[in-house]
């Protein structure tokens, strides 16, 4: 039996290369001096989803939030074999946090779902940027299904309901759970597959509605903006011909109630960022030497650090 | 989710599962404990289990001065939707100010889902919590006894301190291992309320098919000595001077997440954000460079020892003392003047 099949994903700036030049003299983070990279994690779940898709069948839909370079994980997606993907965009979700976030990604859900029931939703544990997995069980709950965390494999889907693998921490547990459900998916999952070279080529010029107009803005500076419009408008009609326009939708799209999206839908508000500075108190230095080290392990038993 | 209660009390919610106590929800009580004391109301703790007396006793004993203790023969082992149910309808209920969980696999999966049912704000595994005013930067409204809840993001490269100034409770998970666990005291007295929780069959809807727990076989956060390895180790046979070290002190191995990557000892030996965080009385870093991710797992330790033949790794910027050398020819020298006095 075929299953619908969408993978929540996010672009975020890869905080393992962070270097002093990422941050602000106001210690507040640059991200766009940072490479923006697929979550690790969601590589995962999307992985998962297509595996999923091969042995059952379906379709596998990608949705991402963010910025319009952001569909650059939505290309990556449909190299790596996903059918359909949507990035959401709208000045009006920025500074959500991950409340409003998952109220905006449970609406988005809902809409993929009029065309056809959704049966699975698949989340990569958590995004390395934030490292707060709280989106998934948020977006679970606004759903009002159930949800499977931390989840490694999926064993098998047969009567509207999944079997399961999930890491507990200090161990595992088989579950199984009735379906439609979220899962999210850890690095323990499956290894995520390359991006097909014949995909490769097919795809890389796709765009989104938000990308032309960048593109045509720059290269138009004198341009009225009826005109830019226009070039918009056609360069979309021809892309949109070949299957290569990547759908965005707005907050009216999704039909998400303002008031629960953006910074009036975020509870939480950042009231300070420091960079972490070295403490720099001053160690004692100890040579290296029989005598000095001596020393030191005799100052720790007489401080009954030692013993 | 609601106006403020200013007036709401503290909560922790404690984690049992299969009939254990986990040690993060009594690290909890003495945070939770201080944050009551600072606002001048109480501090209560929710547990849920299939046999609940025993352990909310412990919980008074902790800090605790009433208890929540609701018990179902189909809660000894956790799911999400009864537990995340039971919670979301107390914190309704009764409106405490604050709500805090463990950051464990089980907080994280339950924390995010009752703040989302309750419209909350959540901050996830923080290092620190605190109470104190805010200024709302676009519209100048001062609120104060805020919970300023403390938590290192961007892969430990920033500490953001998050208020929720209007939308309340003001939820956080707190990770394990940084805050202090108080002594019992045996004699102190709270009220304990047991419930029985209004619960239907289809709240059960997943079904656990089977569960394990893998045995930690090392036990950091219990190890008063801890002697940790990292990258500058070199191999694994190599790290064997680090086990000397530690079997010569009675202290437990420890590693930074090089060390672990490279194979060179197991995941659980691992110091560090990604691993274990601990607070011993002595920690000896050796070759360990001092990530800002292994660092945010021991900088609370009450003495550091970093040997390291980079002058300029900025393990040293948290030790208290400091060889820069050869490791090769200092650990032999420590485990050498140790054998001697003792």
């Amino acid at each position: 039996m075929p299953y619908n099949l969408v993978v929540l994903v996010k672009q975020v700036p890869d905080t393992k290369r962070i270097t002093g030049e990422a941050m602000r003299d106001d210690g507040t983070v640059n991200r766009g001096s940072l490479p923006a990279i697929f979550n690790p994690e969601d590589l995962h779940a999307l992985e998962l989803a297509l595996q999923l898709r091969e042995r059952y069948g379906g379709r596998v839909t990608v949705i991402t939030m963010g910025p319009p370079q952001a569909c650059q994980v939505l290309r990556d997606s449909l190299e790596r074999g996903a059918d359909d993907v949507v990035l959401i965009t709208d000045r009006r979700a920025a500074a959500s946090d991950t409340l409003a976030t998952s109220y905006i990604l449970s609406c988005a859900v809902r809409k993929v779902a009029e065309k056809a029931a959704v049966d699975l939703v698949l989340c990569g544990r958590q995004a390395i940027d934030g490292d707060t997995a709280q989106v998934p069980p948020q977006t679970a709950e606004k759903l009002g299904w159930p949800q499977v965390t931390y989840v490694e494999s999926v064993e098998e889907i047969a009567g509207g309901r999944l079997r399961a693998k999930r890491s507990t921490g200090s161990g595992w547990e088989r579950v199984e759970a009735p379906m439609p459900c979220l899962l999210t998916v850890t690095d323990q999952g499956p290894e995520p597959r390359p991006a097909s070279a014949k995909r490769i080529m097919a795809i890389k010029r796709a765009r989104s509605r938000a990308e032309l107009q960048g593109e045509v803005a720059a290269a138009m500076p004198a341009a009225t903006p009826e005109a830019v419009a226009a070039e918009v408008e056609k360069r979309a009609a021809a892309l949109a011909a070949k299957g290569l326009l990547i759908p965005q939708w707005t907050l009216d799209d999704i039909r998400a109630d303002l008031q629960w999206c953006g910074r009036d839908g975020s509870p939480t508000k950042v009231k300070r960022i420091q960079s972490v500075i070295l403490k720099g108190s001053g160690f004692k230095k100890v040579e290296p030497t029989k005598e000095a080290v001596a020393d030191m392990i005799h100052e720790l038993i007489e401080d009954h650090t030692i013993g | 989710m609601t106006e403020p209660n200013r007036k709401g009390d503290v909560w922790v919610i404690a984690e049992q599962n299969d009939g254990e106590l986990h040690d993060v929800s009594l690290e909890l009580l003495s945070k939770g404990r201080q944050l009551a004391d600072t606002l001048g109301v109480r501090l209560a703790a929710v547990l849920l289990g299939a046999k609940v007396q025993e352990h909310a006793q412990r919980l008074v004993q902790h800090g605790a001065d009433t208890v929540l203790a609701g018990e179902d023969n189909r809660l000894g082992h956790y799911q999400t939707n009864p537990f995340a149910k039971i919670v979301a309808g107390l914190v309704q209920k009764h409106r405490p100010q604050i709500v805090i969980f463990g950051a464990t696999p089980v907080g994280r999966d339950l924390a995010p889902r009752v703040a989302s049912a309750v419209r909350a704000g959540l901050t996830a595994d923080c290092t620190d919590l605190d109470i104190g005013e805010h200024v709302e930067a676009h519209t100048n409204q001062k609120y104060e006894n805020l919970l300023y809840q403390i938590r290192p993001a961007f892969g430990g490269n920033i500490i953001a301190t998050i208020v929720n100034p209007e939308r309340w409770p003001q939820m956080a998970t707190v990770r394990e291992g940084v805050m202090r666990m108080p002594d019992a005291d045996v004699k102190r007295r709270g009220q304990i309320t047991r419930f029985t929780p209004d619960l239907a069959a289809s709240d059960f809807a997943l079904k656990i098919l089977e569960h394990q727990s893998a045995v930690r076989k090392v036990n950091l956060k219990a190890a008063r000595i801890i002697v940790a390895g990292g990258a500058g180790v070199g191999s694994k046979e190599n790290f064997r001077l680090v086990w000397d070290l530690a079997n010569a002190l009675g202290a437990a191995a420890g590693a930074s997440r090089a060390a672990v990557d490279s194979g060179w000892i197991d995941k659980d030996h691992q110091v560090g954000q990604t691993g274990t965080t601990v607070r011993p009385a002595l920690y000896i870093a050796i070759g360990i460079s001092g990530a800002v991710q292994h660092r945010a797992g021991m900088s609370e330790a009450q003495k550091i020892v970093a040997i390291n033949a980079d002058p300029k790794a900025p393990i040293f910027a948290v030790a208290h003392y400091g060889i820069v050398g050869d490791l090769n020819r200092v650990v032999p020298m420590m485990i050498d003047a140790i054998k001697k006095r003792v």
